[in-house]
């Protein structure tokens, strides 16, 4: 790790005034990605703003028969919150399978969507539960917010706030585990919004987490796991790597959806 | 049976410190003064090196030297060795090329040693490393066993790779026992390479003082005494009395910190050469880069049956990759280690094996537990399954039909099993594993959709290794006895100084029980002092289940003769003559007297020497033996492991594990099944998870644990341990070993139980959820046409 000088700014509008103003500056949320990256050099930041020491960006509530939950709030603080599991346990279930404990007491949920690393739980429930980021600027739509690996709609400076998700969903995330890292190597949200079904897959895209539009369409008319027999997503735009080729990560996203779909039942 | 010595599942003495953090590893010493060391690594797995610039380097802030291959060869530092010579077929030595601490014009393999620099921080030697300019000419790489005899050459002295080519056994009456053959089986195999991940990292202290002309190293050791003898008179460090090695705590080794290594090498050199203490400790890329790997072999092997099903021959070709260099003892583990394994429990008349040893432009590679076994054991066990199968026989009663039975037996692989009962552990075994059952659990698995398989090993292992004269005429260039030094202090407690090395089996515990249950004294009165050259007496460390067998033997021998020496100064104390005391729980007694005095005064009566006259018996309770063992011991077993396949995603879970080991006497139940269960997790990492994956241009692909996958308690399932004795007849103890013989069983288990669920054969080694879904496609087309 090369030095670096830190901050703890106690406000959004603080945090915002420093990323803008330093050189070099990097938010850091639960540090996940962030330090194991400085650790080994790839990435050598000189301004470390801390965004821990803000207030307002932790914690769960519920409002208009929405769900908001800061951008600071831990995994496992989604996990174990009485008001995520009775309005959305689905997603307190996917929150409850990220990592290990040690990285549910730090890791965030802001963090996490703002990387939007390809192999990461949350995109696929924000994408799937059609969830809302809001931002110190702005609010944008879950459909276009991710736009590439590791990529967002995120403006320089932008900096999320807290995400807005609607309740009373019907949904599971069902998870098939990159042996090695634990991470998903294929991740499939469903959730059923009265009429609509969102399916969101993450860990398999070349591009990040996308919508499976042809599970969608199958499921419209049969939310069940019968309905997705013989349908599936094409191979051609799916990673491959040592762990899982295209053509395996293809057919895991049904397999994997039929039992997210079971489980939604 | 006392309550803390033979036979008592003591609880270990040791695990207090580690638990709560006072445990003392080399990371934790720190000395006043020191600098660190930061290695400048190839990124090329095959480059010359035409140019190294280091001058804006030197001006880095912090930065105390910077030294390359150059300034140790100037300094007449030798390279690091292989220890064992292994002759090829035409009575050629093996070829060995030079293995520099520091690379000299030429880099071999990605992680290969290229500059160390010196620096008062570790950060500020790692900054100044990005500014040293090397100028590379890369050259052809391969890190391909099967295609290294045909790749750009690594070493001069090797123009095509091959280190040697090696046999063992008889060819003609092989071919002959072949020729007249009923049944032949084949099977092609690989045995992935394996990535040692002890959880401590290797690391080094070296420190020089210039009053006494001392060096001391601290250092991540299996066997502290090899490497001070390696870095005196090999590489030339310093004389022996001058040059101290301590390995304090340990945090595991499987093998990885047996070898004498570039960083620990240099550390202690350059302490010297900078004035001040030198300090390294790896990250875990270097370590998954630099640690010797582990197994990667390429296999072709066929086994023959006559009309009864009696196995009458044995061949085998075996690939062994060994590396950008020869380690430690790299050469022997594919040749001694591995192919007088082949003969397993069977009584197989004719056997030959070649084995091929291999450079490649990959990380050396050498012993990993279990170190040559585990790839012998996977040949003969996936061997005789698939050959039961292809004759239609129960594989449970195809190896009883061909199971040793008769001891000793001699193999014609060197080896003289001297005794044990393998079909008693196969029928403890089948009950416990409920093998009668299995056909009702395959058709309940079938119903749900799922696919399910029962696979054995009867494994058997080599272990107290080794006599020494055996070892020499083999190639050794040490001998392989052990050392012990009994010191009991005037208040009857007792040091007992072991040339064995404890990194995790417990010996704290397991050596003091020895001693308590031997002398009768309580075992908070003992311990057990290891690991430092300047404490300990010469002695060979710790690897190949050898502590308990060779180890603890030498213990035994100093305590015969603290015995015998004790019982002339009671006999004196007790004014007895020597022959008439019997010494019993501690106490030393008149025959057919109730006169007696306890050991603990009698220790203090051998200190004070006033009842006898210095001139009769020399003062003092302290002695010292040797042990060179009589023959390797035979530990072996039966694992039977159970498994379902979910064929939609081609996870494979072990639904059940039954193991029934004889380890001969066990000195320590709890810790034994410890041992047994940190094997078996390690033999199922091996078969299920863990890969070391090395891309065409030799990357190393799987260098964190975010591609390299360990094994986890999740992927693992309760076992199901049995135990049956025979005592080894080969040791005063009667102990065989117990720390590899769950890596050795567990991979063919495995593997066997996974094609018994597929129907076929196709599956190789890490059978990753990827791999069995794809061999799992082809079963559930054969099952849906028929």
């Amino acid at each position: 790790m090369y030095e670096f000088e830190y901050h703890h700014p106690g406000s959004v509008e603080n945090a915002a005034k420093l990323l803008s103003t330093l050189p070099e500056a990097k938010l850091l949320a639960g540090g996940h990605t962030l330090l194991p990256t400085m650790k080994q050099r790839l990435a050598a930041p000189k301004h470390i703003v801390d965004m821990r020491s803000i207030r307002e960006l932790h914690g769960i509530h519920v409002k208009d028969g929405h769900l908001v939950i800061g951008a600071m709030t831990t995994h496992s603080h989604v996990a174990e919150s009485a008001l995520v599991n009775s309005h959305l346990p689905s997603l307190a279930a996917l929150a409850a399978g990220i990592g290990d404990p040690h990285v549910r007491r730090r890791g965030t949920i802001g963090g996490s969507v703002a990387n939007n690393d390809p192999a990461a739980d949350y995109p696929s429930a924000v994408l799937a539960l059609n969830a809302t980021i809001v931002t110190n600027q702005r609010e944008i739509k879950a459909d276009a917010f991710f736009t590439g690996m590791f990529e967002t709609a995120l403006k320089e400076g932008e900096i999320i706030t807290h995400f807005v998700f609607p309740t009373g969903i019907k949904g599971a995330y069902a998870k098939f585990p990159n042996p090695a890292s634990r991470y998903a190597m294929v991740g499939v949200f469903v959730a059923r919004h009265g009429a609509d079904v969102r399916v969101a897959v993450t860990g398999a895209g070349a591009n990040g987490v996308f919508r499976a539009n042809a599970l969608e369409a199958a499921l419209k008319g049969d939310f069940s796991p019968k309905a997705l027999d013989g349908k599936g997503v094409s191979a051609d735009d799916l990673n491959t790597d040592m762990h899982a080729d295209a053509a395996y990560r293809a057919h895991l996203i049904t397999v994997m959806a039929k039992r997210a779909v079971t489980a939604a039942q | 049976m006392s309550a803390t010595g033979i036979g008592a599942s003591v609880k270990r003495k040791e695990d207090f410190r580690f638990i709560t953090g006072r445990g003392n590893y080399t990371d934790d010493v720190n000395r006043y003064g020191q600098t660190h060391a930061y290695f400048l690594r190839s990124p090329h797995a095959h480059a010359t090196i035409d140019g190294i610039d280091y001058a804006e380097a030197l001006k880095m802030p912090g930065v105390v030297a910077i030294f390359t291959g150059k300034d140790l060869a100037d300094d007449k530092i030798g390279g690091l060795i292989c220890g064992w010579s292994i002759t090829s077929k035409d009575g050629s030595p093996m070829k060995a090329g030079a293995h520099p601490a520091l690379a000299q014009g030429k880099v071999r393999y990605v992680g290969d040693h290229v500059a160390v620099i010196i620096a008062d921080t570790y950060a500020q030697a790692r900054t100044a490393a990005e500014h040293v300019n090397v100028k590379y000419g890369v050259l052809p790489a391969n890190a391909d066993t099967a295609s290294a005899m045909k790749s750009a050459p690594l070493h001069d002295v090797a123009s095509d790779n091959r280190v040697y080519d090696w046999h063992l056994g008889d060819k003609g009456a092989t071919e002959a026992a072949f020729a007249k053959a009923k049944h032949i089986t084949k099977l092609d195999i690989v045995n992935n390479r394996l990535v040692p991940n002890p959880m401590e990292p290797r690391a080094a202290v070296g420190e020089y003082e210039q009053g006494t002309e001392t060096f001391c190293l601290h250092t991540t050791s299996q066997n502290p005494h090899v490497a001070r003898l390696v870095l005196s008179a090999f590489i030339g460090i310093a004389p022996e009395h001058k040059l101290r090695v301590i390995a304090p705590d340990v945090g595991g080794g499987f093998g990885s910190k047996i070898f004498i290594y570039a960083e620990e090498t240099v550390c202690v050199w350059a302490s010297k050469k900078v004035g001040r203490p030198v300090k390294w400790t790896s990250d875990r890329t270097e370590a998954f880069l630099s640690d010797a790997h582990g197994r990667d072999h390429v296999t072709h092997a066929e086994l023959a049956m006559d009309a009864n099903n009696k196995i009458i021959g044995l061949r085998v070709h075996t690939t062994a990759n060994l590396g950008a260099y020869l380690s430690t003892f790299s050469s022997a583990v594919p040749t001694y280690l591995y192919a007088p394994l082949l003969s397993g429990q069977y009584n197989i008349p004719a056997i030959y094996a070649e084995v091929d040893g291999v450079y490649t432009n990959t990380a050396p590679v050498d012993a990993y537990r279990g170190a040559g076994r585990p790839e012998a054991t996977f040949v003969i066990e996936r061997l005789v399954e698939v050959a039961a199968r292809e004759l239609g026989v129960d594989p449970a009663v195809f190896r009883q039909g061909n199971y040793v039975t008769q001891f000793p037996h001699q193999t014609p692989v060197i080896f003289c099993y001297d005794g044990g009962d393998y079909n008693a552990s196969m029928l403890k075994a089948l009950e416990m594993a409920d093998y009668k059952g299995i056909s009702a659990r395959k058709a309940a698995s079938a119903a749900k959709g799922k696919l399910r398989g029962i696979g054995f090993s009867s494994y058997i292992e080599a272990c107290g290794i080794a006599p020494s004269a055996a070892v020499g005429s083999l190639g050794a260039g040490v001998g392989l006895w052990e050392s012990a030094e009994v010191r009991v202090n005037p208040v009857g407690t007792v040091e007992v100084l072991t040339g064995s090395h404890s990194h995790g089996q417990g010996h704290e515990t397991t050596f003091a029980q020895l001693v308590s249950g031997r002398l009768g004294i309580p075992i908070e009165n003992v311990s057990i002092v290891h690991g430092d050259t300047d404490k300990v007496q010469m002695g060979m460390g710790t690897y190949g289940s050898r502590s308990g067998a060779v180890g603890m033997s030498a213990i035994s021998k100093a305590l015969d003769k603290i015995e015998a020496k004790a019982k002339k100064v009671a006999g004196y104390v007790l004014e007895a003559a020597e022959g008439d005391i019997e010494f019993k729980d501690g106490k030393f007694t008149v025959k057919g007297t109730d006169k007696s005095v306890d050991f603990g005064s009698v220790a203090l009566q051998a200190y004070v020497a006033h009842k006898f006259s210095g001139q009769d018996l020399e003062p003092g309770l302290k002695e010292g033996a040797f042990y060179d063992p009589t023959n390797f011991t035979f530990p072996a077993g039966v694992h039977i492991c159970e498994v379902e396949i979910d064929p939609d995603t081609g996870v494979t879970k072990i639904e059940r594990w039954t193991a029934v080991d004889d380890f001969g006497v066990i000195i320590n139940p709890m810790i034994v099944e410890g041992q047994v269960h940190g094997g078996i997790a390690q033999g199922i990492g091996q078969a299920l998870l863990e890969g070391a994956i090395y891309d065409k241009d030799g990357q190393l692909l799987t260098a964190s644990f975010m591609d390299y996958a360990m094994p986890r308690a999740d992927d693992l399932p309760s076992y199901n341990v049995g135990m049956t004795e025979t005592r080894c007849p080969s040791n005063p103890l009667g102990i065989k070993g117990c720390g590899e013989a769950g890596c050795i069983a567990a991979p063919p288990a495995v593997i066997n139980a996974i094609t018994d669920a597929l129907g076929h054969e196709n599956i190789a080694m890490p059978a990753t959820p990827q791999a069995v879904w794809r061999a799992a496609q082809q079963t559930m087309k054969k099952l849906a046409a028929e």
